[in-house]
């Protein structure tokens, strides 16, 4: 199945495609070059002046963390009828952006698509550091985080238990579910490679931490044998779940009567919307660490353009979800529907409707020509311009539709204050820390994957004896 | 051999091979000769490599389906005893167990059991966590994660000789043949 995959650039006798990895690499070089990064003794500066940045960032949500704890959530901007704004915004923001992790390392391997290789260990660490900043925004709004286990179905001594027909009951199984797969998928991946560094240690310190999360793997024949089997039923498990995920909380909204949310469209919408969001920051992330670490022989042009045609692709889903929510606000005949959706485009909100067309349906046709597609500088300003418009795409669903609803006597506005945005771009700083953390001391590509792309390591004949 | 000792504590014989064609072609001339106490090692999953050492097929897919019904089973019970027998709910009139609102909450935790089944099925099967194994006293042992590929013909094999199975070792083309102790 895969010779048959690599054979058909050939046979399609197209121009020939860049190769998912540079000629003239060993198994010894890769293993060298990707653990070098994580095994030299001299951190680079270029580091510590990234991270520098993104932990001062981070304390400022420490900060706001803080005094939100130690107020309530009165801080934020949120009131009545905007009861949830920034904090529901930015919590699908960070989720779906980890959905591209998961896309990229499932269903991408159920796919058999050999680039995937290259960047499957760092997007799915970029998941779970979304996964973890999307945490942060329902346990903070629940204004009481710590007492956010009452969430969980248990034996209280309040005799209570959840109500199960509730869609934010949903979410918490489904989003703790999430994080507890990508989190397995990602170490199970990691575990031969934990043996790499294990073995090519030279400090005694790193042999043994490494060593002690490799937990005695040893590359046995027998050990590659169960382990090929759940890296592929991880992944045939993962890729139903990411599906369920964004499903569930697109219900959040969906399952409500509020015009403007109560569509069926959202579920696949929200998941395409995910997508395209999660490689938008993939290439973000990615860019500058491939010119930093120099890792162009492993991420090539040819991973780059790909990332930029699943943009494309998903923007363009996302693009028919808008036209769509449009379309059935007319078509319904329902005064409600159409009344929300002209507000959206013209209401006192209209410049974040008009900003978040402008980001997610107009920037992307950029992507139909390939001279963009392979200009990493475009592709760049793209992917940034794709993150603030589906951060827009959010605001826009959850503020348009809530400020304005059927009785004009409830209406209101929302205006977000310091401590918004102190929260939000905080979990930015925290993501960009963590992200910087797993670079240093983990290896970002998986290295026993890409020795498995390179030609040497193609057995030619079969075994000697049936089975 | 004139003591029982020096061979009781002997782990095994370890070929080293420079690429994987090599040490699938020795793993199943190994096994055609009748070895089965044995192991091959390569810095990377080599599909003709389980087959060529004889490894029957894994149990692992029965233990995640087991997992993922277990898993199944025990969301939905769940949710109907909590929301039925616990603790019953009247939510805008439905049925206490509206099972077609139960079907999110019973999937994820499908997933969830098949998934921790299947990580720590895995290591179970390889009796992970190992901090000892006696195959890392081979001195080259290291490279086994890097770029080479080892055989090893383990002493507890019935068929096994220090004579005749380190000279067959030696004549399939290995780079060095080493005893490795336990």
């Amino acid at each position: 199945m895969a010779d048959s995959v690599q054979a058909i650039p050939e046979a399609r006798g197209g121009p020939a495609l860049v190769p998912v990895i540079a000629p003239g690499h060993s198994f010894a070089t890769v293993t060298q070059k990707i653990t070098e990064v994580v095994l030299r003794k001299d951190t680079p500066l270029g580091w510590f002046l990234a991270l520098a940045p993104s932990l001062a960032i981070a304390g400022a949500l420490a900060t706001a963390l803080t005094y939100l704890v130690l107020t309530g959530i009165g801080i934020w901007g949120n009131n009545q009828p905007v009861g949830w704004a920034f904090d529901i915004t930015n919590f699908v923001w960070w989720i779906g952006i980890g959905h591209a992790g998961t896309l990229i390392s499932a269903i991408l391997l159920l796919f058999r698509q050999q680039w995937r290789t290259s960047i499957n260990r760092f997007a799915e660490a970029m998941t779970l550091a979304a996964v973890a900043c999307a945490g942060i925004f329902p346990l903070m709004h629940t204004g009481r985080p710590w007492l956010a286990y009452w969430l969980l179905p248990y034996p209280s001594t309040m005799d209570l238990w959840p109500n199960f027909k509730s869609p934010l009951v949903w979410d918490v199984f489904a989003v703790s579910t999430y994080l507890t797969v990508s989190a397995l998928f990602w170490f199970t991946g990691l575990i031969p490679d934990l043996a790499t560094l294990r073995d090519s240690s030279k400090s005694k310190v790193g042999r043994r931490i490494y060593g002690l999360l490799a937990m005695g793997w040893r590359n046995s024949a027998y050990h590659w044998q169960h382990y090929e089997i759940a890296y592929l039923l991880l992944a045939g498990l993962s890729t139903p779940l990411v599906v369920s995920v964004h499903s569930v909380v697109s219900f959040d909204f969906a399952v409500s009567v509020l015009p403007g949310w109560h569509t069926t469209i959202f579920p696949p919408y929200f998941v395409a919307g995910a997508i395209y969001s999660g490689f938008a920051m993939v290439l973000t992330l990615m860019i500058p660490l491939r010119a930093a670490y120099g890792m162009q022989d492993f991420i090539t042009m040819r991973h780059i353009e790909n990332m930029a045609k699943v943009m494309l692709a998903t923007g363009l889903i996302v693009g028919y979800g808008y036209s769509l929510e449009a379309f059935m606000a007319w078509y319904s005949g329902n005064k409600y529907e159409t009344f929300m959706m002209w507000n959206r485009m013209t209401g006192p909100y209209w410049w974040s409707y008009a900003l978040l067309i402008l980001c997610n349906v107009v920037t992307p046709t950029f992507l139909w020509s390939k001279r963009v597609r392979t200009s990493v500088g475009a592709l760049f300003v793209i992917s940034i311009i794709v993150n603030i418009g589906m951060w827009l795409e959010r605001f826009v669903i959850v503020v348009t539709s809530l400020h304005r609803d059927f009785l004009p006597s409830s209406w209101g506005r929302f205006q977000p204050t310091i401590w918004d945005f102190a929260t939000y771009f905080g979990t930015i700083g925290m993501f960009m820390t963590l992200m910087l953390l797993f670079v240093r001391f983990l290896p970002m590509i998986s290295i026993f994957e890409i020795r498995t792309l390179l030609p040497s390591a193609k057995v030619n004949q079969s075994p000697g004896h049936g089975h | 051999m004139a003591s029982s000792t020096p061979i009781s504590t002997l782990h095994g014989i370890v070929a080293e091979f420079d690429d994987p064609n090599a040490l699938v072609a020795a793993t199943a001339k190994a096994h055609a000769e009748g070895y089965r106490a044995m192991d091959a090692y390569a810095p990377f999953p080599i599909e003709e490599l389980h087959h060529a050492i004889g490894a029957p097929p894994s149990k692992l897919p029965m233990i995640v389906l087991i997992g993922g019904v277990i898993g199944c089973i025990a969301g939905f019970s769940l949710e109907s005893w909590a929301n039925a027998v616990a603790y019953p709910l009247n939510v805008a009139g439905k049925p206490f167990i509206a099972w077609p609102m139960f079907i999110p909450v019973t999937f994820e935790c499908t997933i969830l059991g098949a998934a921790l089944s299947a990580v720590f099925g895995m290591l179970a099967l390889n009796g992970l966590p190992h901090p000892y194994h006696p195959i890392f006293n081979h001195p080259r042992f290291a490279a086994a994660s890097t770029d080479k590929f080892f055989l090893c013909i383990e002493a507890r094999d019935p068929k096994f000789s220090l004579d005749r199975t380190h000279a067959f070792l030696q004549t399939l083309g290995s780079r060095e043949v080493t005893t490795v102790e336990d």
